[in-house]
């Protein structure tokens, strides 16, 4: 991989008052890469998303984006760099009290000086990259879901971003809108130049457009490498992942009891 | 019996440090918004659109309880009076009544009712849609944006909202007294002219309502960033915050008129 990655996080821990969520988490993200984290529900991947955009801040190790540790900075230096970042939710988190073409002019508004025959120009652009030109007069209430995270996309865009971040994006959509997402994730981060870390636990829209993949476990990482790598690997937890298989190294049992014991069944330990 | 005791000790220790927790939590959410509220007079139109949402719209209920607390006012008032002999202080008793208390504690609470629930429920749905994450991320910082403008908001329609209510009040006063009743219109409006103290009672009743306006507008701001989110979580704060309301309102009024009445 690159020597001067984008996104670089070495040894970084993270807990919630004590209790651990991610431990020796070492990461690269290398400039102009589509790089996915994937993992089960509540592996952690979603913490690593927030830590790099400084949202949270790690209880050890170094989070370095554009070179800058993240968790250093102060509020004025962290929202300068998030200028340069772009995130889209789980849901879009969309205003909902603002119109489609109001939510995508948002950022535009709030960090530039622009007239507003220009920001009309550039949200339209925004919403034709995403196919949603002709809705920018709609409610937020008038979209599907695979519309709103259209919407939230180029909102996220609206700025030119150096570093776009993707949290579940395909959670929920039908199998249109989540190639439809899929394609858009890819094209958009080629045309911008951009650098997109894509959080999914969607094995099958993910590997077809990403350059790299880290695979995350109980918060640490426990495999990476190219979708080819992935595809081929024997490692047990990382085959169960891909084949989506019931059981395996990732128990289908939540912990507990025996379930003799719990039946109050003679005869047990 | 011990293990009872034990556990009821836990309990009550539990809920005092949760108390205590809460309220740091809340008193550096206050400095916070306070320290970060530049963008409200900066782009004072972001201030002028929540003077509309909390004042403009709760301007309904404020006229209709206002006119309605006078109109009773004006009668139960004439009904005592009458029999002292006295029926011509109508005017005093309702005015003083108004500026003093009624004014200032009523729409306070009607505010808490009207306006702090839906700050609640705004804020609390934008936390749990992530709308105020994404606002963090897009570097908007969600309390010059949102928040702070919401409180400024409150804490200006507040006493405006009293002034309103009382005005009313008074209305309603005459309506009932004068020009149903009879009582002499001269007398009604002269001796409220000659009772009613610009600084003692009228400008009392509007550092209340300034007062009010910044609890009930911080607590229903707080709650609804403070609330799970959850469907339920929300509906709770949105509860919390009109109870709560409520009862600081009712406390601060009491401190207050202490303060303010007690050499009166």
């Amino acid at each position: 991989m690159s020597p001067e990655p984008l996104v670089e996080l070495t040894d970084v821990q993270f807990a919630y008052d004590l209790r651990p969520i991610l431990t020796g988490i070492r990461m690269r993200v290398p400039r102009g890469k589509v790089v996915a984290i994937m993992g089960g529900s509540g592996s952690g991947k979603t913490t690593i998303l927030r830590l790099i955009g400084g949202q949270l801040k790690p209880t050890g190790g170094r989070v370095a984006v554009d070179g800058a540790a993240v968790h250093e900075l102060d509020h004025d230096g962290l929202y300068r760099l998030r200028r340069r970042m772009g995130m889209l939710f789980q849901f879009g988190a969309l205003f909902t009290d603002l119109t489609v073409f109001e939510n995508v002019a948002f950022p535009l508004r709030e960090h530039t000086r622009l007239d507003e025959a220009l920001i009309r120009d550039l949200v339209l652009l925004k919403l034709n990259a995403v196919g949603l030109r002709g809705a920018a007069q709609l409610s937020t209430g008038e979209l599907s879901g695979g519309m709103a995270r259209r919407v939230a996309l180029a909102r996220a865009i609206a700025l030119d971003p150096m570093l776009m971040m993707y949290d579940e994006p395909f959670t929920g959509l039908d199998p249109i809108s989540l190639g439809v997402i899929a394609n858009l994730i890819r094209r958009l981060n080629d045309a911008l130049g951009a650098t997109s870390i894509l959080v999914t636990h969607d094995v099958g829209a993910s590997l077809g457009i990403v350059d790299y993949v880290y695979i995350v476990a109980d918060g640490r990482m426990v495999a990476e490498g190219t979708p080819d790598e992935i595809r081929a690997s024997g490692e047990p937890l990382v085959r169960q992942f891909i084949h989506g298989e019931a059981d395996g190294p990732v128990a289908f049992h939540y912990p507990g009891r025996s379930y003799a014991q719990d039946l109050d069944l003679g005869g047990h330990p | 019996m011990i293990a009872v005791l034990d556990g009821g000790l836990r309990h009550i220790g539990a809920r005092v440090v949760d108390g205590v927790w809460k309220l740091g939590c809340a008193t550096r959410f206050t400095a916070t918004l306070i320290a970060r509220s530049g963008a409200s007079f900066r782009r004072p139109q972001l201030t002028l659109n929540e003077i509309y949402f909390t004042g403009v719209l709760s301007l309904i209920i404020i006229i209709v309880s206002g006119l309605f607390v006078g109109l009773v006012l004006g009668l139960q008032g004439y009904e005592t009076l009458k029999r002292y002999g006295s029926a011509e202080a109508l005017g005093t008793l309702v005015a003083l009544s108004l500026t003093r208390e009624l004014g200032p504690v009523v729409s306070a609470l009607l505010f808490a009712s009207r306006a702090g629930s839906a700050i609640t429920a705004k804020i609390g749905i934008m936390k749990s849609t992530e709308q105020l994450s994404a606002m963090e991320m897009m570097a908007v910082d969600p309390y010059g944006r949102v928040m702070a403008p919401i409180f400024w908001g409150g804490v200006i329609s507040m006493p405006l909202l009293a002034a309103i209510f009382s005005a009313l009040g008074i209305f309603g006063g005459y309506l009932i007294g004068v020009v149903i009743i009879g009582v002499d219109s001269g007398a009604f409006w002269s001796q409220m002219q000659a009772a009613v103290d610009l600084r003692e009672d009228v400008l009392n009743g509007v550092i209340k309502s300034v007062v009010f306006g910044v609890a009930v507008t911080l607590i229903a701001l707080f709650e609804g960033f403070d609330a799970p989110p959850t469907a339920a979580g929300v509906s709770y704060a949105v509860t919390r915050t009109v109870v709560t309301s409520a009862l600081v309102v009712l406390a601060l009024d009491f401190v207050l008129t202490s303060f303010m009445f007690a050499g009166v």
